[in-house]
């Protein structure tokens, strides 16, 4: 099926970059049909027990006390000194039953945050597999597959269970595209099944086998972070310098203080009241401009079509500010844009920055202008 | 022949090599005495047996200092160190643990054990490589002696502590656990499943008397973590025709530099007269006359041997009589007419070019240490083995191979009967033990060399056969090695010195001793 033959590894795991020799008819799946992406590395934890948000709730920067049955909340974690360790979901199942995402192992950590709980933390990642279905016509096509499961009620953020094929299948209204969309949580054994019926089905509503080259051009529009891209584990760097706090992720409304002690709470208010050094932005690059610097050497401007994972210096009249850790051009913008972590004293929507661009093997800088991301926010998202 | 060189090296292993290469470097006229016919000393290869060549004693590298192979141009020398990827741990209910470079499959294999070890092992390598970072400044310096008021030591304490302080709080603590505790508890702060547990703390006894209980093994273990190759610290590799290839580069840089080297020149004595050193005199009968004399022997044969108690000071004798050595570790060599077939692993696969531990679980290799303490080999001994021929075919006619065997533990000193009579019997016991884990090996055995501690101390002089020349006990280690007062390289007799593994930074093939001994003599010579 993965005719490019291209895979990229994913937490150990193979994941296609492309099914198809080029990844654009996958990503206008994204944008325009339903694409199918397996997010199965994706490592999964099932919390249990009496105490079991009490757990989930130490480790979180968010409440998720008011996390309530059928609730998903997206939250970042931190460790003793507010540095992000990750970020990940955390869909409350049953009273006593949490089930938690994550980009890396965390078991460990889960498990020594809830000292003396009465909760237990198994992972279950290799039992659960996980497939986002993405796209504006993501609901029509799960709505035909599993009428009865009460879809086109499912808000934002929200899950529900259903059958597909007489199997069960959990579905969240979640993902990393900023689309409408749902992924969809079941034992693997059902998983083959599940995506030929998906495929089946889903002719008619441009079902395309999307890869991670489609989702991270995808998840830049959305102003959605990536772990080892845009941000590090606290747990994985080797000096300070490589670490950030949500606060300077812009993930701050996903912060609360409010909620009782957790772990990194102090280390995060302290900051928030002597102000975060740094701050993440989009920056919108000039594309006249832009056009004006390739014209120098007389070629048309070119951009890669892909999604970039190696950061550029971002500038303010010479002196670097900060670095565009991922940068992409948008086919539904039309805009070159990317995600920058710099300076919180230069990080205002409007400010004229630099971000370098090597146009025929010399360093340039290309005018580019800092926005709010997301740079993509459909109203199907949420509606 | 000059009728006086600046400078002579006594002994031609690794450490005596680089010293005499960084001695021709600094413009001295320079030669290199060696005993045996071949230079390199415990790092040589030979061919043991027809067609296949052998890595006899030190098997593998990782510690050989980076400035020594830039500056001594070792690459040009012949020096290539071939990757030695992965780590097999064969377990007796036929499973195993194996770790290579693909690091998330590492993780996902040391998950099936224990879940939580698999996220421990990221942390546990990023802190053995702030550890090796930290030691790596030592591995650099001339110890300088606390004890003493002299300008340079007090200077050389201040950048130590600088450099200790500038850890931060954290690392120095992890850095002083490290110094003090057993690698069996340091391993278990971090993990809970045996294979694993037992695989990485076994670094902690190689070439040491001393079980993975036993407090002062997290040091061995940092000791064997601290090498870096191409910058990256805790690698192991395999160099390029055995490890007779690293002595035969430095050799070659060495005289490419000017040293002279003699093989088959074993020294009698050396000449001394009003506590200055003369010269040396064979056992031939010939004297040669230098400036200095720098010893790479162990200080067995450099103080009490050569120079003679007569020309030592009382208690520094009775230091060096004190130094302990005991030597514990073994080397099997096997030629084989085939590949070995493991049990978890049958057939052909990546695993077989890298190393096999044989250390299922921590009371195995405690077990191993109980019989040693009481005078006998281990009765299921803790083996690192590597397959050469997998790495470097030359090692080995075509389809065949060479399997070297380091066998920890074979006490020095049996409790019955001797080594001459026990040799075979350590043969037979570790092919049983292999044999568990390698159903075909019986089969496949050519032929087999078993050096027992006892024929290491014969062929190489180190005594009591420790890979170290010495403990790497916290007693004997930085301004301590090998005795107080002794740690600079210098000694007290006047333009001798000694360079070998018994010095700073110790043993392994580092080189460091060699290259510090030598910068120390350039910079007196200069005055």
């Amino acid at each position: 099926m993965c005719h490019s033959h291209e895979w990229r590894e994913w937490a150990g795991w193979l994941a296609a970059s492309t099914y198809e020799h080029s990844h654009e008819r996958e990503y206008y799946a994204i944008r325009n049909g339903v694409a199918l992406i397996d997010v199965s590395p994706l490592f999964k934890y099932e919390v249990r027990g009496p105490d079991a948000v009490r757990l989930v709730n130490r480790v979180m920067t968010r409440d998720i006390g008011k996390c309530q049955v059928g609730r998903v909340m997206y939250t970042p974690w931190c460790d003793d000194d507010g540095k992000m360790i990750e970020d990940g979901t955390v869909a409350r199942l049953a009273d006593d039953h949490l089930r938690v995402t994550a980009a890396e192992r965390s078991l460990r950590w889960f498990e020594d945050c809830g000292y003396g709980l009465d909760a237990s933390v198994d992972e279950v990642t290799e039992e659960l597999a996980a497939l986002a279905v993405q796209g504006p016509n993501s609901r029509a096509l799960l709505q035909e597959l599993m009428p009865h499961a009460g879809l086109d009620k499912l808000s934002y953020f929200r899950l529900t269970k259903g059958k597909i094929d007489g199997f069960e299948v959990t579905v969240t209204r979640t993902g990393y595209t900023g689309d409408l969309g749902y992924e969809l949580w079941t034992p693997i054994a059902n998983a083959p099944q599940l995506w030929d019926s998906l495929m089946d089905k889903g002719n008619g509503y441009g079902a395309t086998p999307t890869g991670i080259v489609a989702l991270d051009i995808a998840r830049i529009e959305a102003g959605l972070l990536l772990i080892d891209v845009d941000f590090f584990s606290s747990h994985k760097t080797l000096i300070e310098a490589q670490k950030s706090s949500p606060l300077e992720l812009g993930l701050g409304w996903a912060v609360r203080f409010d909620k009782g002690d957790y772990v990194g709470r102090q280390a995060l208010l302290d900051e928030e009241e002597r102000g975060s050094e740094w701050a993440l932005m989009g920056v919108e690059v000039d594309w006249v401009h832009l056009e004006r610097l390739f014209d120098e050497v007389d070629l048309p401007p070119r951009v890669a079509g892909r999604a970039s994972r190696s950061a550029v210096p971002l500038y303010k009249e010479r002196e670097q500010i900060g670095q565009v850790t991922s940068h992409t051009f948008s086919p539904i913008l039309k805009k070159y844009i990317g995600l920058a972590s710099l300076r919180s004293l230069y990080a205002r929507p409007g400010n004229q920055v630099e971000m370098e661009v090597t146009i025929e093997y010399s360093r340039q800088r290309a005018r580019a202008t800092l926005v709010k991301p997301p740079f993509f926010d459909p109203r199907r998202k949420k509606e | 022949m000059p009728d006086r060189y600046d400078a002579i090296v006594i002994g031609g292993g690794h450490n005596g090599l680089v010293t005499a290469a960084y001695l021709a470097r600094g413009g001295l006229r320079t030669l290199l005495l060696e005993r045996r016919p071949i230079v390199g000393g415990a790092s040589v290869s030979e061919e043991v047996f027809p067609g296949f060549r052998f890595s006899v004693f030190s098997y593998v590298v990782s510690l050989l200092r980076p400035e020594i192979i830039r500056e001594l141009k070792l690459p040009e020398h012949g020096l290539a160190i071939l990757p030695l990827e992965s780590t097999l741990t064969p377990l007796p209910d036929g499973d195993c643990l194996y770790r290579d470079a693909d690091h998330y499959r590492t993780l996902r294999d040391i998950a099936r054990f224990s879940p939580r070890d698999a996220e421990a092992y990221e942390d546990y390598g990023r802190t053995l490589y702030f550890m090796a970072k930290a030691v790596k400044y030592m591995l650099g310096i001339m110890p300088p002696d606390p004890t003493k008021l002299n300008p340079r030591d007090l200077i050389g304490m201040g950048g130590l502590g600088r450099h200790m302080l500038g850890l931060g709080e954290e690392k120095l603590q992890t850095l002083t656990k490290l110094m003090t505790m057993s690698s069996a508890d340091f391993v278990e702060e971090w993990f809970e499943s045996e294979p694993l547990k037992a695989t990485l703390s076994a670094s902690g006894i190689i070439g040491t008397f001393l079980g993975p209980r036993s407090p002062g093994t997290a040091y061995v273990l940092l000791h064997h973590y601290m090498g870096e190759i191409d910058g990256n610290f805790r690698a192991w590799g395999f160099a390029r025709g055995g490890t007779g290839g690293i002595s035969e580069a430095i050799a070659s840089s060495a005289c490419s530099l000017g040293a002279e080297i003699r093989t088959g020149a074993s020294v009698e004595r050396l000449i001394i007269k009003n506590g200055r050193i003369l010269g040396v005199a064979l056992q031939n009968g010939d004297e040669i006359l230098s400036r200095t004399v720098i010893s790479s022997l162990d200080p067995r044969h450099t103080f009490l041997r050569l120079a003679g108690e007569k020309h030592l000071p009382g208690e520094l004798v009775a230091s060096l009589k004190n130094y302990v050595y005991r030597g514990s570790s073994a080397k099997v060599n096997l030629a084989l007419d085939a590949a070995p077939d493991f049990a978890c692993r049958p057939g052909d696969g990546p695993h077989l070019r890298g190393a096999f531990s044989i250390s299922p679980d921590l009371d195995y290799l405690e077990r191993a240490y109980d019989d040693a303490k009481y005078g006998r080999f281990s009765r299921q001994p803790y083996m690192d083995v590597i397959l050469p021929s997998m790495i470097d075919p030359a090692m080995a006619p075509p389809g065949k191979h060479v399997m070297s065997c380091f066998i920890q533990y074979a006490p020095y000193h049996l409790a019955e009967g001797d080594w001459d009579g026990q040799r075979q019997a350590l043969g037979d016991t570790v092919i049983e033990t292999l044999s568990q884990y390698i159903p075909n090996l019986k089969d496949i055995i050519l032929h087999r060399q078993v050096l027992t501690p006892l024929d290491i101390e014969r062929t190489t002089g180190l005594t009591q056969g420790n890979i170290f020349q010495g403990e790497l006990s916290l007693s004997q280690l930085f301004f301590l090695r090998p005795a107080p007062g002794l740690a600079q390289y210098r000694t007290p007799i006047r333009n001798y010195y000694h360079c070998g593994s018994a010095t700073h930074p110790g043993g392994g093939i580092t080189g460091a001793p060699g290259r510090l001994a030598a910068l120390e003599i350039l910079r007196d010579l200069k005055k």
